[in-house]
């Protein structure tokens, strides 16, 4: 390592100011602080730190991704091979997801992380490590058919108009990973509906299964919503969808995780899950009695395990430059979300995914929870002066 | 006694460091050099009252505040005045005085404080120098004769790092500490509060004239901003007092034995210091004494206070007025490869995205690298998560940053002191100067008058 430190320690010259590669100076300080942690000590306030860092923060978020970008892999090949009625072993199945996943997410670092290190350049700042955690949240939120100038598209639009235009990292007030998706959505609709979820990339002599098709629950639960998955499949995530949201219990291991180390917040997460849980509880109760399979008389966990509602709730709803900032906001902001989704699930049948939305929304409206949150303790010390 | 019984504070973090102080009293022998500082007050323009070459008895002025000339600042030992340092744009930085032995003090009537009426005791305070331990909240500035507190608070613990035992230091105090509670308790119209840890030594416990209030939490529910905050919080325009438990044993012993002698009991701290304890010596003593082949100099860090709200001092400085406690760290200047990658079961953090979360009881021997560079303002809920007051953190930092002076008075700006916000500062990802923009907005507030 002291060679590696000594090699660092030789070149920095030049990418200093009135060096000759100063124009590359964001990009080398995010290469060595990423190679080192530096050797920088504290002054004027504290004398210790925490060792926690954004590096940190932002590492903790992808360790909680594995397991779902995983078993996104598996089942990719899984759809695939099952489309064809082909027998596979695990190894197929995660080889078949992993050849086409890739690409996508290196495809979405290198593009983001691009824009990202030239914004830090032209600003004088360094790189902040929020892309670590958007850009693998751009592949696993799209289908594996995504195209890979798409998915570039995205991660460009993801940091310029989604984060850069508004200042910078921390100053956004849509999460940008999803914002980037709601544009592929509206800009390319035909990319990402219909049959899209799964790679149908033609076998030798196969021919697709008879009948197949390649709705996921979402497109068949509000014509009838028993002929979803089963719960079990939904859970487990055996089913069509984008290549991160499928399996809830993976997702909720995520959450654990998130949870325990206190990167995610709790009160988002379980808010979100409530939200969904009682606004689909209310909806069996208005449920017209004439049509025994209206998606308003499905048990209301089917919400929270169909679609990206789980993979919403804790990867994305949880951003905390966008989400309320308020410890009591966030309640109010979670349980909005998660009602919000099943609302538009129930009645707007042209647009099934109602989490993406329903984040975006809220986020909007996070500021004005938190002002009401605020105010309220503004209310107190002013009554209490009064007094 | 009247009690306010117990206050449970959840939030906080208790930073568990190595270098404890051994419960062991020294008596160091009186310096031959001693200084008062007056950067050590806040807002204090010094005006000379002696000059190089005078000398000088305990107790007798040296200069005055020029905003509020009744305030004197006076001199801890017998001696002569030997140097006054200035610094840039002639600023006074320190009077030194060189000790004689005979270590005499101006003679002070003995009295009972409780028969003496308000000014006597004000005034006594003002003409010895002991005034100047008192001091106001909001802004921590040195308390204005001129104003009634409507309380006056003491906290009776420490709950920093590696924070002395202040039921120890008051052990040897005898009678003194309660004549300068009641002595205290002439200046109030309100009550003198007096915060308690949950096993609070006896000295403090038999404590009478007070309103006792026991605090159990982490840190820092032994500092007096917190304690206030939860009994008797400061609204716009009101001014509440605290004062350290060991300026309250050298105001009784003014009144008790008639003598000014500001003793200082120094409790020596941290994993760098060889020899750690608590140390018995006088204000602005100069801290070779203290520290000559008790601490390790190489690439240590000593600081004047603890490990979050001292400042960085050397071995060839005096001991400031507000420090009762001294503590050495390492430095960390140096690189760590992929250092936010490691399992870190070595690494302090209060989440648990390090595997140190296994060990809950380990003590850490941490240095002074920032552990990461600053960032933008990205993880929110965890300022909250030590702040055991009804404060919105993030959204008073945010009005500070804007100026926006109506709404750091709306959120409760006065309430609060640097020190409390420095778990904040510890704890934040983006690596924040939390303690910084907190004492800029109260600096703002304060011009604003």
């Amino acid at each position: 390592m002291k060679a590696l430190r000594n090699l660092l320690d030789k070149v920095q010259p030049n990418f200093e100011k009135g060096g000759k590669l100063e124009k590359f100076y964001a990009a080398y300080n995010a290469i060595e602080t990423f190679l080192f942690v530096p050797n920088h000590t504290t002054h004027g306030g504290v004398h210790v730190r925490d060792a926690v860092d954004l590096k940190r923060t932002m590492f903790t978020v992808i360790i909680a991704l594995l397991p779902t970008l995983v078993f996104g892999m598996w089942n990719t090949g899984y759809q695939h091979y099952q489309a064809f009625g082909m027998e596979s072993s695990h190894i197929d199945n995660l080889l078949f997801g992993l050849i086409k996943i890739m690409p996508l997410i290196i495809v979405s670092y290198g593009a983001g992380l691009g824009v990202e290190i030239l914004f830090a350049q032209m600003r004088g700042h360094a790189v902040n490590e929020g892309y670590l955690v958007t850009g693998m949240l751009i592949p696993l939120s799209l289908p594996v058919t995504t195209p890979l100038w798409m998915v570039a598209l995205a991660a460009i639009f993801c940091v310029v108009l989604g984060k850069e235009v508004f200042g910078g990292t921390g100053m956004n007030f849509m999460n940008p990973a999803l914002l980037a998706r709601a544009f592929l959505f509206f800009a390319f609709p035909a990319y990402l509906s219909g049959e899209v979820w799964v790679d149908l990339t033609p076998e030798a002599g196969r021919a697709l299964v008879d009948g197949y098709s390649g709705a996921t629950a979402l497109a068949v639960v509000d014509a009838n919503y028993t002929a979803t998955p089963s719960a079990w499949d939904m859970f487990m995530g055996f089913e069509k969808g984008s290549i991160g949201e499928t399996s809830t219990l993976l997702i909720l291991l995520g959450a654990a995780y998130l949870i325990f180390t206190g990167v995610g917040s709790w009160r988002i997460i379980v808010s979100v899950f409530l939200g969904g849980y009682l606004m689909g509880l209310f909806m069996n109760v208005l449920a017209p009695a004439d049509a025994p399979t209206h998606i308003m008389h499905a048990p209301a966990y089917y919400h929270l395990i169909m679609g990206g509602f789980a993979f919403g709730a804790v990867y994305m709803a949880t951003d905390p430059v966008s989400a309320a900032q308020t410890e009591a906001g966030k309640w109010i902001y979670g349980l909005l979300i998660g009602a919000f989704t099943v609302t538009l699930r129930v009645f707007n049948p042209a647009y099934p995914e109602g989490m993406m939305l329903s984040i975006l929304f809220f986020n909007v409206f996070a500021p004005l929870i938190d002002h009401f949150v605020v105010q309220r303790n503004i209310n107190k010390r002013l009554k209490r002066a009064l007094q | 006694m009247p009690s306010n019984g117990t206050i449970n504070l959840r939030r906080g973090f208790d930073i568990k460091l190595e270098g404890i102080a051994p419960k062991k009293l020294t008596d160091l022998p009186i310096s031959a050099l001693v200084a008062v500082q007056p950067p050590d007050f806040l807002h204090v323009t010094p005006k000379m009252v002696v000059k190089q070459g005078d000398e000088v008895q305990a107790g007798a002025p040296l200069f005055h505040d020029k905003d509020h000339p009744e305030v004197f600042f006076t001199s801890p030992v017998s001696g002569e005045v030997v140097e006054i340092v200035r610094g840039e744009k002639r600023r006074i930085l320190e009077v030194r005085i060189l000790a004689d032995k005979n270590a005499t003090s101006r003679a002070f009537p003995r009295a009972n404080p409780a028969t003496l009426s308000r000014e006597q005791v004000v005034n006594r305070l003002l003409d010895s120098g002991a005034w100047v331990f008192i001091r106001q909240r909001p802004y921590s500035l040195i308390a204005r004769p001129t104003d009634t507190p409507k309380a006056i608070f003491i906290s009776g613990f420490d709950s920093a790092p590696l924070a002395p035992d202040l039921g120890f230091m008051l052990e040897h105090a005898g009678s003194n500490f309660q004549t300068g509670l009641d002595a205290l308790a002439k200046l109030t119209n309100g009550k003198v509060h007096l915060g308690l840890p949950a096993n609070a030594s006896s000295v403090l416990q038999q404590a009478q004239g007070v309103t006792q209030t026991v605090f159990n939490g982490p840190h820092p529910a032994g500092n007096v901003g917190v304690q206030i905050h939860h009994v008797d919080p400061i609204n716009p325009h009101e001014v509440v007092w605290y004062i350290h438990v060991q300026d309250v044993v050298n105001i009784g012993r003014l009144f008790a034995e008639g003598v000014y002698r500001p003793e200082r009991i120094v409790a020596l701290t941290g994993s760098e210091a060889t020899e750690r304890g608590y140390f018995r010596t006088v204000q602005g003593v100069h801290l070779k004494e203290l520290l000559q082949n008790r601490v390790n100099t190489d690439n240590v860090r000593l600081i004047q206070g603890n490990v979050l709200t001292g400042h960085k001092t050397n071995s060839n400085a005096f001991l400031s007025a507000y420090a009762h406690q001294i503590t050495a760290i390492p430095e960390g200047n140096e690189y760590e490869f992929m250092g936010w990658l490691t399992p870190g079961f070595n690494k302090l953090s209060r989440s648990r995205t390090f595997f140190s979360w296994l060990n809950k009881n380990k003590s850490y021997r941490l240095n002074t690298n920032t552990r990461g560079e600053e960032r933008a303002f990205v993880v929110t809920g965890e300022y909250e998560k030590v702040l055991p007051m009804d404060i919105l953190p993030t959204y008073l930092l945010k009005a500070i940053l804007a100026n926006d002076i109506e709404k750091m008075e709306q959120l409760g700006i006065y309430e609060v002191s640097e020190e409390d916000f420095a778990l904040c500062e510890f704890v934040c990802t983006s690596k924040i100067n939390v303690q910084k923009i907190i004492s800029d907005g109260l600096e703002m507030i304060r011009k604003e008058g």
